[in-house]
């Protein structure tokens, strides 16, 4: 089966920190220097007490599978996915090098960059 | 202040087709604009408000203003995807109660089947949902999510947390279907078993081709006046007698799958309208996939949350049969889902369910106070939800 290619994200100024540190194999998230809480995605602002001190901090990866789905209409089917992280926060993302029909929810699962050959990487997730 | 029994729904139009390949937008919002207005006994002259959303070309409501050539003195185009028309339905009784207007013109329409749109499964599109600004976008739109696996997610983690089975999911598209066999404009008349659902081909699980509406053509419009104006008129107008809506969304990365907005938009619709679920005789509940049914009836009240799959099990929707009848035209699981929208069509069959003009085999007997249910954008990431509980003129 052919793989399926990693597209280039749209970057902001926003969120070009983020997307510079996925070339170096990092996963970066957003937390709150005033009320001490993680968010997803990464934003200025913390949507939860709404303070502008929010600073970049690497994730180690790591988390479990929240929920997923497989697209099997597709020209390559692929797993769709909400990964929650150990640090709390849940993302969206896709699980590759995985068998599809055996994914379970709660399973651990860490990160793995796929390279978007326009200089960052996408963050995607596999068991382990 | 209340909007309850402050408007009504004077006219309503279903636009008949499911490919308009022979029709362009603009025409379509026009000729459902025209049907709803000779239902109501009224002309574009009397039209004094117009309320659209996203699917209408040009700029805001302007655009299609100036097309059907209507001079208006109050326009909303508030946009929440398929429950805008639901909500719209709210502001505009919000907005005859402050004198703002005394007809309100709400269109939809759209031609995805005539444009090969690949809906569900294609990812990707047009719209307010694939802004490049949109904040969203860049750390989700690289991962794929159609609109068929962002549902799916939402049905995989509702499994998870409450036991709920593709066999329950399946008596939704049962129930729709055994509807739509009566409704000669439905895209799909057969009627179907849970084997024919679970059966039929995964497209993203645990949701099966079933489970998902149809694309379609086509649209709708409504007409909301006045209690002043409605005495005048001969037709037999719906009372708005509640309205509730709310926005759910990804809350910063505290994600939760199993429910929907209706959590919020339903009490606020029964409180206003001074009604409890005992008191609704059918129900229109937006069916983009047998799953959004099954949360929205749980987030409702209609069951307790969690029990939604149980609820809906050997028949309980189905006209005659069930309890709560729902989406007696066949709804989008086997009717029609013009623009992608379900909002406006939910609203329409719930008026015809008040006026006694249902199918005979679909009529719900004494129906005197009904609930419409929509749902926008997707409830597997962020969503609109409007809910609206209407009642027949004297209710």
């Amino acid at each position: 089966m052919s793989e399926r290619k990693a597209p280039a994200p749209i970057v902001s100024v926003e969120t070009k920190p983020f997307w510079d540190a996925t070339a170096e194999g990092k996963l970066l998230i957003k937390k709150c220097n005033s009320c001490g809480e993680v968010h997803w995605y990464p934003r200025s602002m913390c949507p939860f007490c709404h303070s502008m001190d929010t600073v970049w901090l690497e994730s180690a990866g790591k988390g479990v599978i929240y929920s997923h789905s497989t697209m099997r209409r597709a020209p390559v089917p692929y797993c769709l996915a909400y990964v929650t992280l150990d640090e709390g926060t849940t993302m969206m993302t896709n699980l590759v090098d995985v068998d599809f029909d055996a994914l379970e929810i709660g399973q651990k699962v860490e990160v793995s960059f796929a390279d978007t050959g326009e200089g960052n990487a996408l963050p995607y997730f596999t068991t382990v | 202040m209340s909007i309850k029994g402050k408007a009504f729904i004077a006219g309503i139009y279903e636009h008949p087709t499911r490919d308009a390949s022979d029709k362009s937008l603009p025409q379509l919002h026009a000729e459902v604009a025209k049907g709803a207005l000779e239902d109501a006994g009224l002309t574009f002259k009397d039209v004094d408000a117009y309320f659209c959303a996203g699917d209408a070309p040009g700029l805001g409501g302007i655009s299609m203003a100036e097309y059907m050539g209507i001079h208006i003195q109050h326009t909303d185009t508030t946009e929440i995807g398929g429950s805008s028309y639901v909500a719209h339905i709210g502001h505009a009784a919000a907005a005859i109660a402050a004198g703002k207007c005394n007809v309100a013109l709400i269109t939809l329409a759209g031609r995805p089947k005539a444009e090969a749109q690949k809906v569900g499964t294609g990812g990707g599109g047009r719209g307010p949902m694939f802004d490049p600004n949109a904040p969203e976008l860049g750390f989700e739109g690289v991962y794929g999510p159609a609109t068929a696996n962002m549902y799916g997610m939402a049905a995989m983690r509702h499994m998870h947390e409450f036991g709920t089975t593709s066999e329950q999911l399946a008596w939704v598209k049962v129930a729709a279907s055994h509807h739509a066999q009566y409704n000669e404009n439905a895209m799909l008349k057969k009627v179907v078993t849970v084997e024919d659902v679970v059966n039929s081909p995964m497209i993203s699980n645990p949701l099966h081709r079933l489970d998902c509406c149809v694309v379609s053509d086509g649209g709708g419009a409504m007409i909301i006046v006045s209690p002043e104006i409605a005495k005048t008129l001969d037709r037999h107008c719906v009372k708005v007698m509640g309205h509730g809506e709310a926005p759910k969304h990804l809350n910063g990365g505290k994600v939760d799958l199993t429910y929907t907005g209706a959590v919020w938009s339903g009490p606020r619709a029964f409180s206003e309208a001074g009604v409890t679920q005992a008191d609704i005789k059918y129900a229109s509940i937006y069916d983009s996939f047998t799953i959004t049914v099954i949360e929205t009836l749980e987030d409702l009240g209609f069951c307790e949350k969690g029990k939604g799959g149980e609820f809906v099990m050997d028949g309980n929707l189905i006209s005659g049969v069930g309890k709560l009848p729902f989406n007696t035209d066949g709804g989008g699981l086997c009717s029609n889902h013009p623009a992608n929208r379900g909002g406006m069509t939910k609203v329409l069959e719930a008026v015809r369910q008040l006026r006694d003009e249902a199918h005979e085999k679909v009529q719900v007997p004494d129906c005197d106070i009904v609930l419409a249910h929509g749902t926008g954008g997707s409830i597997g990431t962020r969503m609109g939800s409007a809910t609206v509980i209407l009642g027949r003129e004297d209710a």
